[in-house]
């Protein structure tokens, strides 16, 4: 193609310069046109023969024989010439955008290396079972979802979570196909089938998402559909009736006056050039798959071109609080012994009588203590479900847990006004102080909340804690509002709620975990779920789904939107632009073909080349 | 049933997007989606008669995009 270019350029410089008249001129300018635009000649004519008119070839077709009948032919070869170069540029720009998304999704694992009967066996991961062992070496893709048996190595998560801190995997570590294996051997068993690892869904949800089409995108299809025969129409009026009315008038109007019928046929050929809508079709969809793509790259999954449209206008942000703000486990903030009593003795008795509970709030108990493993007899332990525990610490009788524990025992606890859950603790009738318990709140979520809320967005936090509790946190992370004490179903309720009072052209996104939150993911216009490729429900309701749980991403995911959406604008607003000035112009008869060719191919290369912004950083 | 192709040499989006309004239009077709960028066809429509149901997508889309070609 480049050759061909070559040497039509060269033809063209040669007629150009060699004086000739009459036919030998025609002659001389055919030349590169021929060069040039022979398969345009050829496609326009087979597309007829079937039945296909208005197609790019046959535009070009028309407008350049049309400019030889005229006698214009340096025009003629030139603008076949130009259209060729912009053909060529298109191609390439496409290929290039093509690569680049390939590149995007290429995460896709080509091999497993399955071990059987201690040889390992190269296999496609479709054929692995779960149940079976595979092994990764160093610079490996791990093809399949499993635990890790043996080994231990940094894993490369980028791919997934767009992160670039390498995470250390074990013996007993769940591991995720997609991830590099950065250093050591790993021997994994296979929990899930290819078809339902990680990779295969991303892979899914991003190739899906095509068919999502953005309301820009449904637009531009529409507006696709009428803008050409409505420009075919304009051209074939734009000839016509100037040639009737100069053939008819005895007196011309200011604006026919001077004018041949074969100005307006060549302004009518212009015209032709022009309606060919093809910069708008494929920069508005390359622009969404970029911006979808991009946000995959970065471990945050769009679901189609709508939720990012959705996602750019959001004005509300809806958390829930526990396992999305705050890290969804117990830890002791504040220990408050009573008088005499010392801090660290008031802990480690209460760490020694949970010693061999299995509840959350033991655990936090024993990970906040740390004399772990000091010999101290315990017995007697008695667990009373929703009060607490008592057992014998030392030979002496230890009472840990609520208000209500302690009023059983007959110990008098003093009033505390502390945000978090208190656990009270007594030894043998005597009050020794509490413990304070806080849902401790995530790093990224306090700067998170206020980058929002420098974005203009309306935050608010839903909860299902005592209000004290849900307002100290909120107050903590600096939300605009908080509505606390609901249950599920309240969380629904205040969502509609808060749809109701969302302005109008503004979105609401919720925030959640996936944990029993699914019918509010649904609810909400932009349901976004974290940390849940565990969880299907949470998947399948979710319009964004971010593979890891850092709050962060929900303004990285916003601000991606936005910025894609301005791109599709700006496409938008340029293509039709151009080409609307050009159709003025050209119908005034100021801008000739070459203005024509440069708002259809150029124009689509420059939205294209804008579109792949999208699909760098 | 539902079922991906890859297609070749799709080289014009305008193309890609009547393909799929054609498509669409297919009698027993319920879904039909061309992606010029992916250059993939996704089609779902009723088991029984699929492959005759492809041979019309085939000519169809040949009259509209002719150096264009399904990989079936």
């Amino acid at each position: 193609m480049l050759a061909r270019v070559l040497a039509a350029l060269a033809l063209l410089v040669l007629a150009w310069a060699v004086p000739a008249q009459g036919p030998a001129r025609a002659a001389l300018w055919l030349a590169p046109y021929a060069v040039a635009g022979w398969d345009v000649l050829w496609r326009a004519a087979r597309n007829i023969v079937r039945g296909q008119v208005f197609d790019e070839n046959f535009l070009m077709a028309v407008a350049t024989v049309g400019a030889f009948g005229c006698g214009e032919y340096p025009e003629g070869a030139a603008v076949m010439l130009f259209y060729q170069v912009g053909e060529l540029f298109q191609s390439v720009a496409v290929g290039r955008s093509r690569r680049s998304i390939s590149r995007l999704m290429d995460i896709r694992p080509d091999y497993a290396h399955l071990l059987r009967d201690g040889q390992t066996v190269r296999v496609d991961p479709e054929e692995a079972a779960v149940g079976d062992v595979i092994l990764v070496r160093p610079g490996e893709k791990i093809p399949l979802d499993g635990v890790v048996l043996n080994g231990a190595a940094a894993l490369d998560t980028a791919a997934l979570t767009g992160e670039s801190m390498p995470w250390q995997a074990g013996p007993g570590d769940e591991v995720l196909s997609g991830c590099v294996d950065l250093s050591g051997v790993l021997e994994i068993r296979v929990t899930r089938p290819y078809g339902q690892s990680t990779v295969a869904r991303i892979l899914e949800l991003v190739e899906s998402a095509a068919e999502k089409k953005a309301k820009a995108e449904r637009f531009i299809t529409r507006f696709a559909r009428y803008y050409t025969p409505a420009v075919v129409g304009a051209a074939l009026a734009l000839f016509l009736l100037p040639t009737l009315l100069l053939a008819l008038l005895p007196e011309l109007p200011a604006w026919l006056a001077g004018t041949v019928w074969s100005d307006w046929l060549h302004r009518g050929l212009v015209f032709l050039v022009v309606s060919c809508p093809c910069a708008l079709v494929i920069s508005i969809p390359l622009s969404f798959f970029g911006g979808i793509g991009g946000a995959a790259r970065q471990g945050i999954l769009v679901k189609g071109g709508n939720c990012l449209e959705a996602l750019a206008r959001t004005g509300v942000v809806v958390f829930d609080k526990t396992g999305t703000l705050t890290q969804g486990d117990f830890q002791v903030t504040r220990v408050c012994p009573a008088e005499g009593v010392g801090e660290e003795d008031l802990l480690a008795l209460a760490a020694l009588a949970e010693r061999h509970s299995g509840h959350p709030i033991a655990q936090s108990l024993k990970q906040a203590w740390k004399g772990e493993g000091t010999e101290v007899p315990v017995t007697g332990v008695e667990e009373r479900p929703g009060l607490g525990v008592t057992a014998l610490v030392d030979g002496r009788r230890v009472a840990v847990g609520g208000r209500k524990l302690m009023g059983s025992e007959g110990v008098a606890c003093p009033p505390c006004e502390e945000a978090g859950t208190a656990v009270h603790v007594a030894a043998d009738g005597t009050y020794l102080g509490f413990l304070l318990l806080e849902d401790a709140p995530k790093p990224s979520a306090a700067a998170a909340v206020a980058e929002l809320k420098r974005r203009g967005v309306r935050t608010v936090m839903l909860t299902g804690d005592r209000p004290a509790v849900g307002e100290a946190a909120a107050r903590r992370l600096g939300l605009d509002e908080v509505h606390a004490g609901l249950l599920p179903a309240g969380k629904v309720d205040r969502v509609e709620q808060l749809l109701k009072e969302t302005p109008a052209g503004r979105t609401l996104a919720f925030v959640g975990d996936g944990v029993n939150d699914a019918p509010v993911l649904a609810r909400a216009d932009v349901g976004i779920a974290m940390g849940a490729m565990g969880s299907d429900a949470a998947i399948e309701a979710a319009d964004v789904v971010l593979m890891d749980d850092d709050p962060a991403k929900v303004v990285r995911a916003m601000d991606l939107s936005r910025r894609c959406l301005r791109i599709v604008r700006e496409n938008i607003v340029f293509s039709l632009g151009v080409k609307g000035a050009v159709l003025v112009l050209s119908a005034a008869g100021v801008t000739g073909m070459w203005a024509a060719v440069f708002a259809d191919v150029g124009v689509m290369v420059l939205a294209i080349l804008n579109a792949g912004r999208m699909l760098r950083k | 049933m539902k079922k991906t192709y890859r297609m070749e040499e799709l080289e014009c989006a305008h193309c890609a997007a009547r393909m799929e309004q054609g498509i669409r239009a297919l009698p027993g077709v319920k879904e039909a989606h061309v992606n010029f960028l992916s250059q993939k066809l996704t089609i779902e429509a009723e088991d029984e008669g699929f492959e005759a149901l492809m041979d019309q997508v085939v000519r169809l889309c040949r009259k509209i995009e002719p150096d264009c070609v399904i990989r079936r």
